[in-house]
């Protein structure tokens, strides 16, 4: 008897747990409840103004400082290498790709970029003038550096 | 050959040949109002032909290039002002339209023996296509480009500095026309290996 009302007694108080804490996840799709549509956030807009980005690391691929929406990337036509290839770059003063694009898997050079690096957005995408959604706290490296001394 | 002479010789008579019967009021009125339904029935005809719902009628226009045109923002965009195919594809100026339209007659030839009825035949001859566009605009100055992108009312100051800085140089000089730079704007575009300006 008396470890029966312990039980219950124990499942009570774990109820009244469960209860208080309020299963708020948060969510992408924010708090609104699962049988209704939220809110639909404005579509913030693409940042546009042909100023190079910072890397946050050395080996991260520069993001793309322009729209590039609608541009055509595909075996006929590749839009980014009409100003970004080795070619071009003297006459549209774009920043040329680097030479590690002419590169096969075998580090050998090739006369054009290969086709292992064609499709640029696979690494390179243009940045949204928005506030993250989710909190980012990478600490790049000269920052730890510092903090160390 | 004297027969079809004989024949000529007889119907140029009947053609020459007073109205019995038919007062000349009637003759030059009637004439007048059978030319004006007559014209007017040629040019809503015409017109017709000018209609987005005739160009997507077939399913080579439909299926290959509206598709690629409704991502595109002439086709949608902020403020609703929409491109439809004639915009673009047929000049505005009445011979220049007529003369385009007896070309088409070509296209009907192609409709018929199915010249690009799938989409592998499409592909295939994207690049004869789009030249054949590509050196109607740069012969015409890209008339039907401006037809509604008026040069003088660009405002520089609103575009883009890459853009402005092609536009107020380029552009503005007369050395570049709108379809120098501004191929496959509302279609896929085809292999561009030689195309000048589109190497890379």
């Amino acid at each position: 008897m008396k470890t029966i009302k312990m039980m219950l007694a124990g499942g009570l108080v774990l109820a009244a747990v469960f209860a208080l804490a309020d299963p708020q996840v948060a969510t992408l799709r924010g708090s609104s409840p699962l049988n209704q549509e939220g809110d639909t956030p404005p579509m913030p807009s693409v940042i546009n103004k042909d100023l190079r980005q910072a890397r946050a690391y050395p080996q991260q691929p520069p993001v793309v400082p322009h729209t590039i929406e609608g541009y055509q990337v595909d075996k006929n036509y590749n839009k980014c290498l009409s100003c970004h290839s080795r070619k071009t770059a003297e006459k549209s003063q774009a920043v040329a790709v680097s030479v590690t694009h002419y590169m096969n898997r075998d580090g050998e050079f090739l006369a054009e970029v290969t086709p292992a690096r064609y499709f640029c957005t696979q690494c390179h995408v243009s940045q949204l003038d928005a506030e993250p959604l989710v909190e980012n706290d990478f600490i790049d490296m000269d920052h730890l550096m510092k903090k160390d001394k | 050959m004297k027969k079809l002479v004989d024949v000529g010789k007889q119907m140029w008579a009947i053609f020459r040949r007073p109205a019995v019967h038919l007062s000349f009021g009637f003759l030059a009125l009637g004439g007048f109002v059978a030319g004006v339904i007559f014209w007017g029935a040629f040019n809503t005809a015409m017109e017709f032909t000018n209609t987005e719902e005739f160009c997507v009628s077939c399913h080579e226009m439909r299926e290959n290039v509206f598709e690629e045109l409704k991502s595109t923002i002439h086709y949608s965009n902020r403020s609703g002002v929409r491109a439809i195919c004639s915009d673009c594809h047929v000049p505005h100026n009445w011979t220049d339209k007529i003369a385009r339209k007896m070309q088409a007659s070509k296209e009907v030839w192609g409709k018929i023996f199915g010249t690009i009825n799938t989409p592998e035949k499409f592909e295939a001859k994207r690049r004869e296509l789009a030249e054949h566009e590509w050196a109607r605009l740069k012969s015409n100055d890209s008339l039907e480009c401006r037809n509604c992108h008026n040069f003088d009312s660009m405002d520089f100051t609103r575009q883009s500095q890459r853009a402005a800085n092609m536009h107020s140089s380029a552009l503005a000089a007369g050395e570049k026309t709108c379809i120098d730079c501004h191929k496959g704007i509302a279609h896929r575009l085809p292999d561009m290996t030689g195309v000048p300006g589109y190497e890379h």
